[in-house]
């Protein structure tokens, strides 16, 4: 966490009243929420009053899925189709594919291109035959894994030719690249507390006023009525210092972060010219913090341990839910073949991540991938029938 | 040492590699993800065995203080172990998968992988004694506790993978004793149950399995006289010695419970009949793995004071081998047996120390044996 939030925090924390008290002390509680809010809201270009707060980012991002679907489908309902691009945090893609299995919704998964960009011809044909059916459309700002920017100006756009809301997952893009709710034409936007350097347990949805939303989560009336629960005030001050700090801090962070970036990739790329930068080549298209790479004939899960031993934390895909690697659906969505996949690496860099780290990486990898490709995919029988 | 300890989310695997973290020795955790049936998108409630057992094994790496990964092996699983369980009852055999399991995936693929990354061995939970000679080689021995004893299904891997294999719980002498250890670590597996099914069949239902996996086909029930006396869905999921789950309808003339005698599967038969006509005292098998140099003195073992297991959880009977060939013999026992099963293994132990290892490949009665004769129930 950012110090600031950490003191804040605590600061906060021995604070007593609830937010929705009408005694002093839950006014008191009450002004910090909505001090946060205020910043918070500023800090990303929305209204104060479009800010619902959530228990993070996957609770705001069912909410935008289940909520809009619901809420359109009851003045509309022939508008059932959920559009999703294929390379969807699972928070996304998940309630998705359940709406479809249980709530009648029809599921539209829009393909990516190479680098992991929606087609947005694809959208595009997609809204001129189906749009009057549309009842949302989901395409995040950055994607998680790979770091690749969608086009969002251009779906906004063509969606709102045809009327269908549409929701990004900003999770990975505040702090990164400028993000303005307003500007942007978004109709909801999901944010992350800890991705941040805020505490976790924290998020929100930025939801245009006038958006109507079916709420997820019933009872006291919370959050306009659609998100129901206790504001814990701490955590939520904790939060709006992160995001507040981070956008703050992004014109220094992000060029400072890329330059490091650009310096693993290049040393990389010389260490084994084999690898494969996944995402834009083009680095204006992606985020600055993150380079993933596929390394043919090796394995992820070797790589993760080899690297770990010598002190390097790398992650092979999104941290995964249940433990059980799979090939990541996102390289898929690429049309990246399985095998490659599964030789996947994803490097993150953060605030605390210096040259010295980069070096450190470049400095073990050589060795890394040669005991990895000696281990090669002794858990996949395609290894065998190259060998044969 | 570097020590690659296999994490299966159960009491015994914890133990065991907590041993191993107390013996000194640089431990990493690794959970074998084993099922393919995982959605790529989950929609439902999952009351999956396998995603508790692998945060169950999270939670012991936790407490032991040692790193965890979870590798993907369930392609290779699904490849051997699942298609061979298959196959192998297609064929009217009975296989077992765990011995397979050990053959291909603990004892090979898992093996292999982590001495390519600079491991030096593989920890388990089993129970069996890896005895070093002092020539350095290692014999392999049935457990201090009997009633535990896994080395049935460890003989497949042979010497060499036994060289790089530990199992710290094989002096341990009880599995309770294994669960008192558990509980005074920390360890919050220490009153799991004891898992007993075939992982991959989830429900525990083998037949419902096999019948969703190979199809059903319907057949005959014969006696030994080859009359009709009932049908079935599919022959191969029958096993010798079996003898619930018949269904036939009416008794057998003489009134006494029938059994599975054959599973003949190119005539899609199933052959019944008496307890008395499952007797067998000679056993063919193939595939055979040795840790002595048996090839070379088949004389010396001919002669020593032998006796053999055919099942899992098989009382030992004495026998004695001749060798056909080098991987291949038949088991003169000096106990009759009932229902041994093509399929199975056979272990031939010298004392508590597994000399080697075969596949049945089919089991008959020689003249001298009397119906009747107190023959050792294997089941």
């Amino acid at each position: 966490m950012l110090p600031a939030a950490v003191r804040v925090l605590e600061s906060e924390l021995t604070r007593t009243g609830n937010p929705s008290s009408l005694h002093a002390s839950g006014r008191a509680a009450r002004r910090v929420v909505e001090e946060a809010r205020e910043r918070f809201a500023a800090a990303l270009g929305a209204r104060p009053s479009e800010v619902l707060w959530t228990s993070g980012g996957t609770e705001a991002d069912n909410l935008a899925i289940k909520g809009l679907f619901w809420a359109r489908r009851t003045h509309d309902p022939g508008r059932r189709r959920i559009l999703v691009s294929a390379v969807e945090h699972h928070a996304v893609l998940d309630p998705a594919f359940w709406m479809a299995e249980h709530a009648g919704a029809e599921l539209v998964l829009l393909p990516v291109d190479s680098d992991g960009v929606l087609e947005v011809d694809a959208l595009r044909a997609e809204l001129e035959a189906n749009g009057e059916h549309a009842a949302l459309l989901s395409v995040m700002w950055a994607n998680n894994e790979v770091g690749t920017l969608q086009p969002l100006a251009d779906v906004v756009a063509l969606a709102r030719r045809h009327g269908v809301p549409v929701h990004a997952d900003a999770v990975q893009a505040v702090g990164q690249v400028p993000v303005d709710f307003a500007a942007s034409g978004l109709d909801a936007m999901t944010v992350s507390g800890h991705k941040l350097g805020g505490p976790g347990g924290t998020g929100a949805l930025l939801a245009r006023r006038g958006l109507e939303l079916t709420p997820v989560q019933h009872g006291g009336g919370q959050e306009r009525g659609v998100r129901s629960g206790t504001l814990d005030a701490a955590l939520l001050a904790s939060f709006a210092t992160a995001v507040d700090e981070a956008v703050a801090a992004r014109p220094t962070h992000a060029p400072r972060v890329a330059a490091l970036r650009d310096t693993l990739v290049a040393g990389v790329r010389a260490i084994d010219p084999t690898a494969v930068l996944r995402g834009p080549a083009d680095t204006e298209r992606r985020l600055p913090a993150n380079a993933h790479f596929t390394f043919p004939g090796c394995e992820g899960d070797s790589l993760l341990y080899l690297l770990d031993s010598a002190g390097v934390e790398a992650s092979t895909g999104s941290a995964c839910q249940a433990g059980v690697p799979r090939p990541s659906h996102v390289l898929l969505a690429m049309g990246v073949d399985e095998d490659d996949a599964r030789g996947a690496l994803r490097f993150s860099l953060g605030h605390t991540s210096t040259s010295d780290d980069v070096a450190a990486l470049l400095t073990a990898l050589p060795a890394v991938l040669e005991r990895a490709r000696a281990a090669g995919l002794a858990g996949s029988s395609s290894a065998r029938v190259g060998v044969a | 040492m570097r020590v690659l300890a296999a994490l299966s989310g159960g009491v015994d695997s914890a133990v065991a590699a907590a041993r191993a973290v107390d013996a000194g020795h640089e431990v990493v955790g690794v959970h074998m993800a084993l099922s393919r049936t995982r959605d790529q998108f989950r929609t439902g409630s999952r009351g999956c065995c396998s995603i508790e057992d692998a945060g169950d094994a999270r939670r012991a790496a936790d407490v032991l203080g040692i790193p965890y990964y979870v590798w993907d092996l369930s392609e290779r699983f699904e490849e051997t172990v699942v298609a061979d369980f298959l196959s192998e009852y297609a064929a009217g055999r009975t296989p077992n998968p765990c011995v397979r399991c050990n053959e291909h995936i603990k004892f090979a693929t898992l093996l292999d992988k982590a001495l390519a990354l600079g491991f030096d061995a593989v920890c388990t939970g089993h129970y069996a004694r890896a005895v070093e000679r002092p020539d350095g080689t290692r014999e392999l021995h049935r457990a201090l506790d009997a009633a535990k004893d896994q080395s049935y299904v460890l003989a497949v891997m042979g010497p060499e993978r036994l060289a790089r294999s530990m199992f710290p719980l094989g002096d341990v002498a009880s599995k309770e004793e294994t669960r008192r250890e558990a509980a005074a670590r920390g360890l919050s597996v220490s009153a799991k149950p004891d898992s007993y099914d075939i992982c991959f069949v989830a429900d525990g239902d083998t037949q419902g399995f096999l019948r969703d996996r190979l199809g059903a086909q319907p057949g005959e029930v014969v006696d030994s006289s080859g009359a009709v006396v009932g049908t079935h869905d599919g022959a191969y999921a029958y096993t010798v010695g079996q003898r619930r789950g018949l269904a036939l309808g009416r008794p057998a003339p003489d009134g006494r419970p029938r059994y599975v005698l054959a599973v003949e599967p190119v005539r899609n038969r199933v052959v019944v009949g008496s307890s008395d006509e499952l007797v067998v005292d000679l056993v063919h098998a193939d595939r055979a793995v040795w840790y002595d140099d048996v090839a070379r003195d088949p004389a010396r073992w001919a002669a020593a004071a032998l006796s053999v297991q055919v099942r899992a959880h098989g009382a030992p009977v004495p026998a004695a081998f001749e060798l056909a060939e080098p991987d291949r013999l038949s088991v003169a026992l000096r106990a009759p047996l009932r229902g041994v099963a093509a399929g199975q293994s056979v272990v031939v132990y010298d004392g508590t120390r597994v000399l080697g290892q075969a596949t049945v490949t089919g089991a008959e009665r020689t003249s001298h044996v009397l119906a009747g004769s107190a023959a050792v129930d294997t089941a």
